[in-house]
């Protein structure tokens, strides 16, 4: 039971616009799902299909065996989100903005003035309870989101892009603060972000206009991969002679070959004899999303 | 868990009123001035004669203004804040969730209210039944423009073009109607325009009620039959094709 499912899902705004495509896929709902996907990739119809706050046109899905179409009510007892974009009301403070999201989903006041507290505290944002929202950093601000969705029972949490235009250490802050919660929750983030995909979740699904196109663990990804093995080398040196892969010439020079593990290690002899600078790795979610989306994103 | 339904209710007048007039003390200076001013206006161009009508008119205009307000400030959490897509996956239903914040909207005129509520008891001194028709007229009034104001911003995504349209819609409806003063005062044929707009029947109950306006009882009629009339095919028609989850 502890499951999202989706069957067949698809939507078709009213504009004839194709943002989902017969999506079905299934996963436990524990630890972290990260969605990813170029941007109109269908992320954001999606989720927002999953949290109940947008209809499919056809196929069906459920969480925790909840419908979402026929068991609206119950389901929305369990979740959760933080909608992309979405900003704290800015003539409220973040005390006030988490209680009264918890007074929404019917907590007494004194529970909800408690828990807003405490779901502060959690987040090490004690200082800021009483400061206007108006007045904090853009960092801050998605943390008093998540403490908002974080304070109440809800068991799944939605987040949409939630890191989008934070600088470098307000994303690593929100990170540990998301693989904190995935421990006892189940997170089902969106993101344009390959490493915060691969620094967090354990499952993965990759969006390629309106269609998942892959999903497993990063391992699972990997193994999946037509190819589980990059090289790279400086400008300037001669590409080996292939057997099997594929070889890109990046804009500063660099090539990159991603072959299997034995070609790899049959390169990587070749070279080291050759005494020609180069490194080994797995393929990253990196690689693995370029090649499934496809080459000319690369180059944009 | 059990949910109180008094908290649903309550977290919208703590956004949509307590917190802004609490953290932004100087809005509470523009809810009072706008149904006050025109109470002057009125009041001053008739040497005091439109005095009581004017009150009236203004308890209308605040009534009515504040469920279409709803509209602008709605749109406003959902499309700026994105609060509406948060609590549409809450266990808050459209109802709780509208009834709220439509409080809100009362408890943000509540300054300019009670300044009118105070010149009604000491200038029109109604009865009993004087007051029960009022209330009676304004609660109406108030529960139409909540299902319009409520109705139009789900189906918004553009603050700017609905808070242009609740303006729109209060000029149409709550001033320039003769609700401020007698429909005897608008000359033919503006006067059938006038009809147009429910607010003109209420007020001419209001006015009539406490003797501003001297209509026969079959015209009185008609003006409750039309208001509730009207009112009802708003209601359902809000009730219809309100927008709660997006499709």
């Amino acid at each position: 039971m502890s499951k999202l499912e989706c069957s067949g899902l698809t939507k078709v705004y009213q504009d004839h616009r194709k943002a989902l495509d017969n999506v079905s896929f299934s996963v436990e709902t524990k630890g972290i799902f990260g969605l990813i996907g170029r941007n109109g990739a269908g992320k954001t119809t999606l989720i927002r299909i999953l949290a109940t706050e947008l209809e499919q046109t056809s196929g069906s899905a459920s969480i925790n065996g909840f419908d979402i179409l026929k068991q609206t009510d119950k389901l929305r007892e369990k979740i959760a989100v933080v909608p992309q974009e979405a900003r704290p009301i800015r003539w409220m403070t973040p005390k006030q903005t988490v209680m009264s999201y918890l007074l929404w989903r019917g907590y007494p006041y004194k529970q909800a003035n408690q828990l807003a507290a405490e779901s502060l505290k959690k987040l090490n944002m004690e200082q800021y309870a009483n400061t206007l929202n108006s007045r904090l950093s853009g960092g801050t601000k998605r943390k008093v989101l998540i403490a908002t969705a974080t304070a109440s029972e809800a068991e799944i949490i939605f987040l949409d892009e939630p890191t989008t235009g934070l600088d470098p250490i307000s994303r690593r802050e929100l990170w540990a603060i998301l693989r904190e919660l995935g421990k006892t929750r189940f997170i089902f983030l969106t993101t344009h972000y390959l490493d915060e995909a691969e620094q967090l979740a354990d499952q993965i699904g990759i969006l390629k206009e309106g269609k998942l196109v892959s999903i497993g663990s990063l391992a699972d990804l990997r193994l999946s991969s037509q190819y589980q093995y990059s090289l790279k080398l400086p400008p300037n040196v001669q590409t080996p002679t292939l057997v099997e892969g594929e070889v890109t010439v990046g804009a500063t020079g660099y090539t990159q070959i991603m072959t299997n593990e034995a070609e790899a290690f049959r390169l990587a002899r070749l070279l080291s004899e050759q005494n020609v600078k180069f490194s080994i790795a797995p393929v990253t979610l990196d690689d693995i999303f370029f090649r499934l989306v496809g080459e000319k994103a690369r180059d944009e | 868990m059990r949910r109180s339904r008094l908290s649903q209710i309550l977290a919208g007048v703590l956004v949509n009123a307590i917190y802004e007039m609490k953290n932004y003390p100087v809005v509470l200076i523009s809810t009072v001035i706008s149904p006050l001013s025109l109470l002057l206006v009125i009041t001053f161009v008739s040497g005091g004669a439109l005095f009581g009508t004017a009150i009236e008119g203004g308890l209308i205009m605040i009534f009515f203004s504040s469920g279409i307000a709803l509209q602008s400030d709605l749109s406003h959490l959902k499309n700026d804040f994105k609060l509406q897509d948060m609590i549409v996956s809450s266990p808050t239903s459209a109802r709780m969730y509208m009834s709220g914040m439509a409080l809100a909207e009362i408890v943000y005129s509540l300054p300019a209210l009670v300044i009118l509520v105070a010149l009604a008891g000491i200038y029109l001194h109604p009865s009993l039944i004087q007051i029960g028709i009022l209330t009676t007229v304004l609660l109406l009034m108030f529960a139409v423009s909540v299902a319009i104001g409520f109705m139009l911003s789900t189906f918004s995504n553009d603050v700017v073009q609905s808070y242009a349209f609740s303006r729109l819609l209060s000029l149409l409806f709550a001033t320039l109607p003769p609700v401020y003063y007698p429909i005897t005062y608008v000359p033919s044929p503006f006067n059938y325009l006038a009809y147009l707009s429910p607010t003109t029947y209420a007020a001419e109950i209001m006015h009539s009620a406490t003797g501003f306006l001297h209509i026969s009882t079959s015209l009185l009629i008609l003006d409750w039959v039309v208001l509730l009339v009207v009112s009802t095919i708003i209601l359902y028609v809000a009730v219809k094709k309100t927008r709660w989850r997006d499709v």
